[in-house]
């Protein structure tokens, strides 16, 4: 497994150096730059503050400064966030992307695997009828629909119970408390669920008419460890190999939900960023997220290794 | 029996035979397609959304441009409860938004964009990824290889970021969006296509043909493309959901479509900003949204069920 992963981390080196220069090159190709401003500075000014972020020099020239500095893990300073480095910036958003993405990942997994096996052991019958349709509306309603609808209901117009109102708060991080968690959470997950359980119950309806499903039924197995500890295991692969596209949709979803509801996490300092054009916040956050796809991408590829014996480390 | 009589007789089958109403592939999932009820409705209401879409803004009384100052964020007249500040009146059938413009004009604008956006790209998607499947599939080989890699390379790569860097640097080119968003969606479309090639490819009227002496390309285009065209319908009208999705993520995150011309996705995005004063502007996009997306949905859902040989 060991020869297995360190190869993979060293094949990911190529990619990581392609997304750099793909993005630092159509980012400064661009025509305008993040010092175009409203008002015009003097000449002898500005070109001191384009040689002080070294914009005067030949396009190659940054690239391989930029290079150069990365290598000793130094992002940068932003352009526009005044006395913070990216690597500042990114120490702080960071942490609570990844509470944030984790937490619906797992919520998204655990679920979407309960949901898909409920549905399957009740083929054709309303419940099975009322989870497909529900994964349904999950697959095709938008986060950012979602995002907003049910920050109305819920942060809004809140529910009424028994005489008790309940609300959630319909924006803000708060230090990551668990109330400010929760809509977030859910929007993230929902499309997730939707199609980890669709997933789950086309497997499992395949895995529970085979032939070992049958014999560990016959030689007497009660059902829930035929369902639990054999067929659960054969009709998670797909599952596993879903995990590397779900965790670029979660990623895509990040940037709406920590817009939408005001989440200090990098996914909103991409979109800020990109509007802004500061070249080395954008740059960092995409450095950051493709690290992390390719990191789970190989969890994933070790997981299925791992879970199906006939998928060997090649 | 005469020579001549044979002859006779075989002229006979031969056009017989012509007047037996073939069963094509196209004419029997067309068959299956009609027969599944989701399906059916969804294209229905589908072509209803475009047709309303393409028609009414001509004879509707209220431009998409066109400011009422005097009804800003009115709601619609039937609007039940009464927490809305103001009645629009009038055609305002959805009331009005924060500018004060018709907002259902506008959601038909949004459908005309959503949807073109939703055909353009995805026809720029499939005329790169049919050509680059069918052309690495049919060659083959070291070609293939490198072909192939490349695209699990472009895999990999956070492609909305790419397309969000591309619409800030290129300033939001109405043009730009549809080639941008094409060109991340062509990826499986080349995958599915240069699968299907590679079994297509094995076939006896492939050989034939070459045998009579046509060219590759050729062979390509008249033999192989229209032998995996199935598939990559229903692939398409998966994929036309997913750019109209696309470019309202775009749109709502202010950079896509710019005002005053708009899409569901800025509609959405404003509505989101008045959601508390004035909930139809964000229900009626959002609706009309969900709507189309589910009948994409289901008419995919269903043309794969009518075009699965499997199942006959």
């Amino acid at each position: 497994m060991w020869p297995y992963a360190i190869r993979r981390v060293l094949g990911a080196i190529p990619t990581l150096l392609i997304i750099i220069a793909l993005t630092f090159f159509m980012m400064h190709i661009a025509p305008g730059g993040p010092f175009d401003a409203q008002r015009h500075l003097p000449p002898e000014i500005e070109h001191n503050i384009r040689a002080a972020y070294n914009l005067d020099k030949p396009v190659w020239e940054q690239f391989l400064i930029y290079l150069g500095r990365l290598m000793h893990g130094d992002l940068g300073p932003s352009f526009k966030n005044h006395d913070f480095t990216v690597s500042q910036l990114i120490e702080v958003g960071l942490p609570v992307s990844a509470k944030l993405g984790i937490s619906a990942i797992l919520l998204a997994i655990a679920l979407g695997i309960s949901l898909g096996t409920i549905a399957a052991l009740n083929q054709n019958k309303a419940t099975d009828y009322g989870v497909m349709g529900l994964a349904m509306i999950g697959i095709t309603i938008p986060t950012f629909v979602t995002a907003p609808v049910l920050a109305l209901i819920f942060g809004i117009y809140g529910l009424h119970f028994f005489g008790h109102d309940f609300y959630l708060p319909a924006g803000g991080w708060n230090g990551g408390a668990l109330a400010n968690m929760i809509l977030p959470i859910t929007v993230l997950a929902l499309p997730q669920v939707a199609i980890i359980s669709r997933l789950v119950r086309g497997s499992m309806v395949e895995v529970l008419r085979s032939n070992y499903v049958r014999t560990a039924r016959a030689k007497g197995l009660p059902n829930h460890t035929v369902i639990l500890r054999h067929a659960l295991r054969a009709a998670l692969l797909p599952v596993v190999s879903y995990l590397g596209p779900a965790i670029a949709g979660l990623l895509t979803g990040s940037l709406i939900v920590e817009t939408i509801f005001g989440i200090p996490g990098i996914g909103r300092y991409f979109v800020e960023g990109a509007i802004n054009r500061d070249y080395t916040l954008v740059m960092g956050v995409v450095i950051c997220y493709a690290a992390f796809v390719i990191f789970l991408n190989l969890i994933a590829d070790i997981l299925y290794a791992l879970l199906d014996p006939r998928v060997r480390f090649a | 029996m005469s020579a001549s009589g044979i002859v006779a007789r075989n002229t006979e089958v031969i056009e017989r035979a012509f007047d037996i109403e073939g069963r094509s592939l196209w004419t029997d999932a067309r068959r299956r397609l009609v027969k599944n009820r989701a399906a059916l409705a969804s294209i229905i209401v589908l072509s209803v959304i475009a047709l309303v879409a393409i028609v009414v803004p001509f004879f509707w009384p209220y431009g998409y441009a066109d400011i009422d100052y005097a009804n800003i964020a009115c709601a619609p007249d039937w609007w039940p409860g009464g927490d809305a500040a103001c009645f629009a009146g009038g055609w305002h059938i959805f009331g009005m938004d924060q500018n004060g413009r018709d907002l259902f004009v506008r959601v038909l604008y949004g459908a005309r964009v959503s949807l073109s956006v939703g055909v353009v790209a995805t026809l720029v998607s499939l005329l790169i990824g049919v050509t680059y499947g069918a052309v690495a599939g049919f060659v083959g080989g070291r070609v293939d290889e490198l072909m192939m890699r490349l695209v699990d390379v472009l895999y990999s790569l956070p492609f909305i970021f790419f397309v969000i860097i591309l619409m800030v640097v290129f300033n939001q080119n109405f043009f730009l969006l549809f080639v941008a968003i094409g060109a991340v969606e062509w990826l499986t479309m080349a995958r599915i296509v240069r699968g299907q090639t590679l079994s297509t490819k094995q076939k006896e009227f492939i050989e034939a043909a070459r045998a009579a002496g046509l060219g590759t390309f050729a062979t390509i285009r008249r033999h192989v493309i229209p032998n995996v065209l199935g598939p990559v319908v229903v692939y398409v009208t998966l994929t036309i959901p997913t750019v109209i999705l696309a470019e309202s993520f775009l749109s709502f995150l202010g950079l896509g479509i710019q005002d005053p011309l708009t899409s569901w996705g800025v509609l959405i995005a404003d509505g989101k900003d008045h959601m508390e004063t004035a909930p139809w502007m964000l229900i009626f996009p959002a609706l009309f949204m969900a709507v189309t997306l589910f009948c994409f949905n289901f008419i995919g859902d269903g043309l794969r069920d009518a075009l699965d040989p499997k199942d006959r």
